[in-house]
């Protein structure tokens, strides 16, 4: 069933991977368990527990990689930007992660399951902003 | 010891489900966000999926456990800040950087695994724009 072609069950089985993956994180840790957070810390000298923080990314390329070779449509890949979209578009990442404290990981599934209204307006402000930017890029400038 | 293990088991769970989830595919992404082309509501199925796993496991455990974690520690709790300026300009300009290339920084990292140019091209300068942020503006959040 998770061989053949991409469906919505890879969709929702993955999404629900997600959610138990943030879950244990939560449950050992006591942090919310958001990418880009975690992936900041790391920057920060004065971070105490960065073990954890680096283990956690550590384990995440680990299981992309399994699932790459094991789950044919996991290594799906059509990369749509340039060497400079790319470095832009991860620069602007990074900064706006840190400005808006999280990402899709942090405040799209952690804040929000957790009820924090804060998590909601950002995550409604970063698809709206992505929903207007794929419109200037895939619709206007095309 | 034992708190490393389940973090890596954490770790290999998250990699695993943004790998089959398909959102380590930038184009699939993208179309979720192209609402007035060829839209593909994938990434919705992701979001609710784990939203909801998160959620419901969160909320019985810290029934079950009275608010305590594991290895002593406490389960976070919604501590939502008002909402500031500085949360709506830069959940915007992620949105910005994530729709024009297809990554967030999960997905980013999982693509590491794969060397996949972009993403190599993409997770330093990711790292350069968090420092950027906590240079000029603190690394308190």
């Amino acid at each position: 069933m998770f061989d053949g072609t991409y469906t919505y069950y890879h969709a929702l089985l993955g999404g629900i991977l997600i959610g138990l993956a943030s879950f244990l994180a939560s449950l050992v840790t006591g942090k919310v368990p958001g990418i880009s957070g975690v992936c900041a810390r790391l920057l920060v000298r004065s971070t105490p527990d960065k073990p954890w923080r680096l283990v956690f990314l550590v384990g995440l390329i680990v299981g992309a990689s399994v699932a790459f070779q094991l789950v044919a449509p996991a290594s799906d890949y059509r990369p749509q930007s340039s060497i400079f979209i790319s470095a832009l578009a991860g620069l602007i990442v990074g900064f706006g992660t840190r400005i808006g404290g999280g990402c899709t990981s942090g405040h799209g599934v952690c804040g929000i399951g957790l009820g924090a209204k804060d998590s909601l307006v950002a995550t409604i402000t970063f698809m709206v902003f992505g929903i207007l930017t794929v419109y200037i890029t895939h619709h206007l400038m095309a | 010891m034992n708190r490393l293990i389940y973090i890596f088991i954490a770790g290999v769970l998250f990699g695993l489900g943004l790998a089959i989830s398909g959102m380590t595919d930038p184009t699939r992404v993208i179309a979720f966000l192209d609402i007035a082309g060829n839209w593909d509501p994938s990434l919705m199925f992701v979001m609710g999926g784990a939203l909801g796993t998160y959620a419901l496991c969160m909320k019985f455990t810290r029934k079950i456990r009275c608010g305590k974690g594991m290895c002593d520690t406490v389960l976070p709790s919604a501590e939502s800040d008002p909402v500031s300026r500085r949360l709506l300009i830069g959940s915007a300009l992620f949105g910005v950087g994530w729709a024009l290339a297809g990554f967030c920084p999960g997905p980013a990292l999982a693509n590491l695994a794969a060397f996949r140019t972009e993403a190599l091209i993409f997770v330093p300068l990711m790292l350069l724009g968090m420092s950027i942020a906590h240079c000029l503006f603190g690394s308190d959040q």
